[in-house]
């Protein structure tokens, strides 16, 4: 399977693969910030074109790093107008900065309307921004399956900060988790009491909370209903080991599919309560303030190494994921797909039984692959 | 994983009515296409830019304020200084019949008037991104 025929990282695809020819050049011409090349690649990748993963082998040894910071919230909270007045903020800086904003697939029509980027359209001539429209294509978790992969394309493309807006969420959507840095909850007054916001889900991935529109009624109360859950999560944790207080945070999430074992401590407050603070996105109030509390996050995030932890323990995860992946492809697809017959035959006459099928099959798998077999080809 | 139509559906220049532009985009939507929709007064680099990156197949141009003969063919003279010239770009809105052979000399593929379809406006789409994408 590691072929070692383009780069000690290549997966099963020769460079005189057509397919994968394509891409790997616009990945270089990516590298150089080729817009339409970003754009392709990313379409690829949404078209779940494997050809267009395996050339993201090319942005190996980039040593590009970007600050990624997921924007989320329900729908209507304003998120897409935050970002635009963000990206203004973060220009101002000189930082390059790039935007992948989800918006959702009809279940029906598998169309989308895809209107994030309405609200930042006076960026559309800046070259110093890149805004992508991803449609969620039928992923339920707030993203794309196409966006961590994005991220990757955009931060080799140079972008110094990439926004992450994802589709307007409700309690559960959590995926941006995987994805950013920093998360960025964006409330607003007069969704419901106290009891929501004590509600587990989405309330615990922020790293910072924002209440927008916050000169409507209510605002007030809801900075001090977060504040209130916020503060007593902080005191949970305080003098405990945080292992014993498994429910906050981002990372926590992560580490909820399975994987923190000694990241625990990581996903921390680092000593601090995350900052709520109130905006007024149409009017930029309260713009300054957020930006400044996300370069907080990122300058004290790198100091204790927690950004790094946190996407050793992504990484982890996603690792996992295309292995469980590259596994199931292999038996629905590959030579795999003889053998699962032949098992299922023989379960069903009780010649075996479905746990020794299973370690079987794995067996014949992992031996096919040990004998270098790319038997499958490109499949776009 | 099908690949999908990208379409960024723009209003160009001043005029302030988007509802056609709407009914388009409705209407594609539910035809499985992903738009792009960027809202009213783009000026012709915001929309190619935009094309540029959002990776469209097409882009679709709805306009009432007369300036057409104007900012259509400037939109494929920036297509074509992107190399982006592979980009179908078709109009809609309210366009004199004797401005149409001038348009599409400039490239605009079509013009789809008042009362058109939209089920014509998808076959078109879909018809002519395929040939697009047999000759690529």
């Amino acid at each position: 399977m590691i072929a070692g025929d383009v780069s000690a990282t290549s997966v099963s695809f020769s460079a005189s693969d057509a397919a994968y020819a394509k891409y790997a050049t616009l990945a270089e011409q990516c590298k150089a910030g080729n817009v339409r090349a970003i754009a392709r690649l990313i379409t690829g990748l949404e078209n779940e074109e494997r050809a267009a993963y395996a050339a993201l082998n090319r942005f190996v040894g980039n040593g590009a790093v970007a600050q990624v910071i997921g924007i989320t919230g329900p729908p209507g909270a304003g998120k897409s107008t935050l970002v635009d007045k963000l990206v203004a903020r973060f220009r101002e800086g000189g930082r390059r900065v790039g935007v992948l904003a989800v918006d959702p697939s009809s279940p029906f029509s598998g169309g989308a309307i895809l209107g994030d980027r309405l609200r930042m359209q006076r960026h559309a001539t800046d070259p110093g921004v890149y805004i992508r429209s991803l449609a969620s294509r039928g992923a339920l978790g707030g993203v794309s399956r196409a966006t961590g992969a994005a991220v990757q394309v955009l931060e080799a493309a140079g972008y110094d900060i990439i926004f992450v807006e994802t589709v307007g969420v409700g309690q559960s959507e959590i995926d941006i988790v995987k994805i950013a840095d920093c998360v960025v909850l964006v409330s607003v007054p007069g969704l419901g009491d106290e009891i929501q916001i004590l509600k587990a889900g989405i309330m615990e991935i922020g790293d910072i909370f924002v209440v927008n529109k916050a000169d409507r009624d209510g605002a007030d109360r809801v900075v001090r209903e977060i504040r209130g859950m916020l503060e007593t999560q902080y005191e949970l944790s305080k003098g405990e080991k945080l292992e014993a207080v498994p429910d906050t945070l981002a990372g926590r999430l992560v580490a909820a599919a399975g994987e923190m074992e000694h990241h625990a401590d990581v996903h921390a407050f680092d000593d601090k309560i995350p900052p709520v603070v109130k905006t007024v996105a149409e009017t930029g109030y309260g713009v300054a303030e957020l930006a400044d509390a996300i370069a907080d996050f990122f300058a004290k995030a790198s100091e204790s190494g927690s950004v790094t932890d946190r996407r050793i323990a992504r990484a982890r995860v996603q690792i996992k994921d295309l292995v469980a992946e590259h596994i199931l492809e292999r038996i629905e697809n590959g030579p795999g797909a003889t053998a699962l017959n032949e098992m299922a035959k023989r379960v069903v006459a009780h010649k075996t039984d479905y746990y020794s099928a299973s370690m079987l099959l794995l067996h014949e798998i992992l031996l096919q692959e040990g004998a270098g077999g790319n038997d499958e080809g490109v499949k776009t | 994983m099908d690949r999908k139509i990208r379409v960024v559906v723009a209003k160009p220049g001043l005029d302030g009515h988007d509802r056609g532009a709407k009914v388009i985009a409705r209407a594609l939507r539910d035809a499985g296409m992903e738009v792009i929709y960027t809202g009213l007064r783009q000026t012709p680099e915001q929309i190619v830019n935009t094309a540029l990156q959002e990776d469209a197949d097409v882009i679709a141009l709805s306009i009432l304020s007369g300036a057409h003969n104007y900012l259509f063919p400037r939109v494929m003279e920036l297509l074509k200084e992107n190399g982006a010239d592979d980009i179908l770009v078709f109009g809609g809105g309210v366009i004199p019949e004797e401005d149409i052979p001038f348009l599409k000399s400039k490239g605009i593929a079509e013009i789809f008037g008042p009362g058109t379809p939209t089920s014509v406006t998808v076959d078109f789409i879909k018809e002519h991104v395929k040939l697009n994408l047999e000759n690529k």
